[in-house]
């Protein structure tokens, strides 16, 4: 007998702050208005989705020293949008992105925990780190971080988060008014953390949330970034790649969690994915090409260029033929973006392309950009997904539509009722919390006599 | 002859304000932390047409000592955060005001501002920031970046108070540059241009304090309100008293325990250096409402051990009783109320359904809300960006 069909994850990122989502189209509606944000979730909602997903920028991006002003650009606090989303919505997770470098870990365990009250057990974290001055200037410490610090940073930020959640024995809360007890004062347990980026003492005002911990993402490709999803994480955000670089990946990071004591079921892997749909494979494709001219207008091809070859290019024509100049190896005009490693190659191969297939520079940028994971009928895209999951090159996916609010309406209405149909993904909730979604247990909360005690560290710590 | 109608607001926290509340019968002392409990209250309170709701929080655990949990298990102990809380309950309302606490002493203020941005966008512009400051060691232990004694209420540490109120103006100014440091037309989605915002219309707000800077511009656009309403309760005790209200809120909250008092302080405040629309002054009362108002109060003081205090005027009396004294402090120059139901549900059920219809028959209250935002129900025009060039209007 052939082994049990895998099922199939599904996420939803709110389109927002990213230079995939098309904003000229006129479908496409507000990325601030509550209304957006309440469409988006309950069509997720509506197709069974696990979580909810909000990505977080806490500067607005620059290019040559000015705001980066082609993208969308604008978003809300994404633990409050949240919040207001629990109320619209009764089964979605909540997943926000929050930085791990501009906050403190009492104030930020304190929202998270806050979150899964009032979702009823739906929220998750997706940590993130960041170090650089730039995005420090608008907070109390500014740059403090040193680069090589971000994930000792974060993995303290969680391990004291973790405690600070477990610090509430579950039954604290007695509530007995004829006998006047509201509360048993010895199972608050006093969290004393004293190491290398925190020091902190006291008790918790949140009393334990019902997923014991909100679920933890991680974004993040690097060595660091995958081992401490392994040590840390319940789900990873990876990037999309071919279906054997998924799987290689999918080995290297479940093979890593043995080593912290835990089961490969216990860390979901959701590669972010991309998709345009059509009535036909090449109706999709045409429509696919499309959205990819939508989303690289002529302004943003030489913005994109200019990331690459570090220096002005606003005086070429973006429908003519890349010109004949060198990278500039060294300066970054960019702030707020993923620096690129090595300018000088990655240019020699941009014009390696436009030569061999007689590109423009805006058919160049579309060519070697952010090109649609999944393309095709619904039929088409459905075996895809599962070619992946089947495949064990992911658990599913987290999914970015390029419209704002309207951009999965389509994928929810004939690609879910296909995978459905396969019994690769759930026809209802099978539980009320995230956790129970994604197949993950309930944390067991810490015994009375660890009340008290310091934060214990880890045997093995991230990848340091 | 008209007379100018009250302001009223509630102020949410556990079970009422009277520390035995959780135990009356009504009340199902397992569901304060829920959100179904909460969407009671503030959907009660919009049914009285009341201007907004404050809900209070802090970064430490309730205690009946200055400083420190004090170990009791009779009480109600934990708070969720308030600013999520607000945002939980705004898409069940539709038009109260929606006020959470919120500190200034250990919060980022870039944090706060656009959290209480996100909170006017989802309420549609009925949000507000009650903003406080974090004098106790306890809180400051629970971030381990700064030093503060144990604070001791007989002898308040003037120089502490007088930093941390710094730090809170300094705050709300930022949470105020980075409100307006989106215009209103920012974003212009121009085709031709490619250009989604216009860069000239998004301002960097380069806040330099003692205790931190920002840059700006915020992540988040315009909230609907420009400019969400700002809230201080004060005792009066800093150096200069009611200096912060005056300078950075729209809503001052008092404690006067007489009328003689409340003429004083208003006095105090209308002498105060003031920019832009007039400070508007709130007195704090906590309310036992009823025929048998002081028989249920002296029965919880039993249940609790002690009589209760509170730093505002505690009455207790029916609500045509409360309607009168509201009326007699409007004379002092108060002209709105935040009341801090003693026992929730009883005392907020006595104020929507006893107390305001005591108020309109001395038309001294709305028949129905009149705006659409917290600003327009205060009566406070919708401001616009510091930042917008004068020659364009």
């Amino acid at each position: 007998m052939s082994a049990p069909r895998r099922q199939v994850h599904l996420a939803a990122h709110f389109p927002g702050v990213n230079n995939t989502t098309v904003w000229a189209d006129p479908r496409s509606g507000s990325q601030i208005d509550f209304t957006s944000f309440v469409h988006l979730a309950r069509t997720a909602e509506r197709g069974r989705f696990d979580f909810f997903f909000l990505a977080e920028g806490l500067r607005l991006r620059e290019l040559k020293g000015r705001i980066h002003d082609l993208d969308v650009v604008g978003r809300p606090e994404s633990l409050t949008v949240l919040s207001a989303l629990a109320a619209v919505t009764d089964r979605l997770g909540l997943a926000a992105t929050v930085n791990a470098t501009f906050n403190e870990p009492y104030e930020l365990a304190r929202r998270l925990a806050t979150l899964d009250h009032l979702s009823e057990g739906r929220a998750a974290w997706n940590v993130v780190t960041t170090s650089d001055a730039f995005t420090g200037e608008n907070f109390r410490r500014g740059g403090f971080l040193d680069r090589a610090d971000r994930y000792t940073r974060a993995a303290e930020f969680v391990r004291l988060s973790r405690a600070l959640w477990d610090s509430w024995r579950p039954d604290a809360i007695v509530a007995d008014q004829a006998a006047g007890v509201f509360v048993r004062p010895q199972d608050i347990g006093t969290v004393r953390h004293d190491d290398r980026h925190f020091t902190v003492e006291g008790r918790s005002t949140v009393p334990r949330s019902p997923q014991g911990h909100p679920v933890i993402i991680q974004a993040g490709d690097s060595d660091e970034g995958r081992e401490f999803a392994a040590s840390s994480a319940d789900v990873i955000f990876s990037r999309h790649g071919t279906l054997e670089e998924g799987k290689a990946f999918y080995a290297d990071v479940k093979r890593r969690l043995a080593r912290y004591g835990r089961e490969p079921h216990e860390l979901k892997i959701m590669p972010a994915a991309t998709f345009a749909l059509g009535g036909t494979d090449a109706e999709a494709a045409e429509k696919a090409a499309e959205i990819r001219r939508q989303q690289v207008g002529p302004q943003t091809a030489i913005a994109f260029l200019e990331q690459i070859w570090g220096r002005d290019m606003s005086a070429y024509d973006p429908e003519g033929p890349l010109p004949d100049v060198d990278p500039e190896p060294e300066e970054g005009l960019s702030q707020g973006r993923v620096r690129l490693a090595d300018r000088t190659a990655v240019a020699a191969k941009w014009r390696a392309v436009a030569e061999e297939k007689n590109l423009t520079i805006r058919e160049l940028v579309i060519e070697m950009t952010g090109r649609q994971s999944f393309v095709g009928s619904a039929a088409t895209v459905a075996r895809r997904i599962e070619e992946f999951v089947q495949g064990e090159a992911a658990d599913g996916f987290i999914l970015v539509p390029h419209l704002t609010p309207g951009g999965l309406d389509d994928f929810v209405e004939e690609v879910v009722p296909i995978l459905q149909e396969r019994g690769v993904f759930r026809t209802e909730y099978a539980g009320p919390t995230l956790r129970d979604h994604l197949g993950l247990a309930v944390p067991r909360p810490a015994l009375r006599d660890h009340l008290g005690l310091a934060v214990p560290r880890p045997a093995r710590e991230g990848a340091s | 002859m008209t007379t100018v109608p009250l302001h009223l607001a509630v102020a949410l926290d556990g079970a009422g304000w009277h520390p035995a509340a959780w135990r009356d019968p009504a009340v199902d002392p397992r569901e304060l932390f829920t959100a179904r409990r909460w969407a009671g209250l503030v959907t009660e309170a919009e049914r009285g047409l009341l201007d907004f709701v404050t809900i209070e929080d802090a970064l430490s655990l309730q205690s009946t000592l200055p400083d420190g949990p004090d170990e009791r298990a009779g009480q109600v102990r934990g708070r969720l955060d308030a600013v999520l809380l607000a945002a939980r309950l705004a898409p069940l309302t539709k038009r109260i005001g929606l006020v959470p606490t919120a500190t200034t002493t250990h919060t980022e203020p870039f944090h706060v501002a656009i959290g209480i941005a996100t909170l006017d966008h989802v309420s549609a512009g009925r949000a507000g920031w009650r903003v406080q400051v974090s004098p106790r060691r306890t809180e400051a232990a629970h971030f381990g970046r700064r030093e503060v004694p144990p604070l001791d209420p007989r002898r308040l540490d003037t120089d502490l108070l007088a930093d941390l109120f710094g730090e809170a103006a300094d705050a709300v100014e930022v949470a105020r540059r980075l409100w307006d440091s989106w215009e209103d037309d920012a974003e212009i989605r121009d085709v031709p241009t490619g250009r989604f915002v216009d860069r000239d219309k998004l301002h960097y707000i380069d806040f330099t304090g003692a205790r931190f800077s920002v840059r700006g511009p915020s992540i988040t656009p315009r909230p609907p309100q420009g400019r969400p309403i700002v809230t201080v309760l004060d005792h009066g005790h800093s150096r200069v008293p009611y200096e912060l209200p005056a300078r950075s809120a729209d809503i001052v909250h008092v404690t006067p325990h007489s009328r003689a008092e409340a003429e004083a302080i208003t006095g105090r405040i209308r002498a105060l250096p003031r920019e832009g629309e007039p400070l508007k002054i709130f007195a704090d009362l906590v309310v036992f409402l009823g025929e048998d108002a002081a028989a249920r109060k002296a029965g919880l003081d039993e249940l609790d051990g002690a009589e209760f205090t509170s730093d505002a005027a505690v009455f207790t009396g029916t609500a045509e009783e409360l309607a009168d004294l509201l009326l007699d402090w409007r004379e002092a120059g108060i002209e709105g109320y935040r009341l801090r139901p003693g026992a929730v549900p009883h005392d907020l059920e006595a104020i929507t359904r006893r107390l305001v219809p005591a108020l309109r028959r001395r038309g001294a209250f709305r028949r129905e809300y009149e705006a659409a935002t917290l600003r327009g129900l205060l009566g406070l025009p919708r401001p616009d960006s510091r930042y917008r060039e004068a020659a364009t209007v």
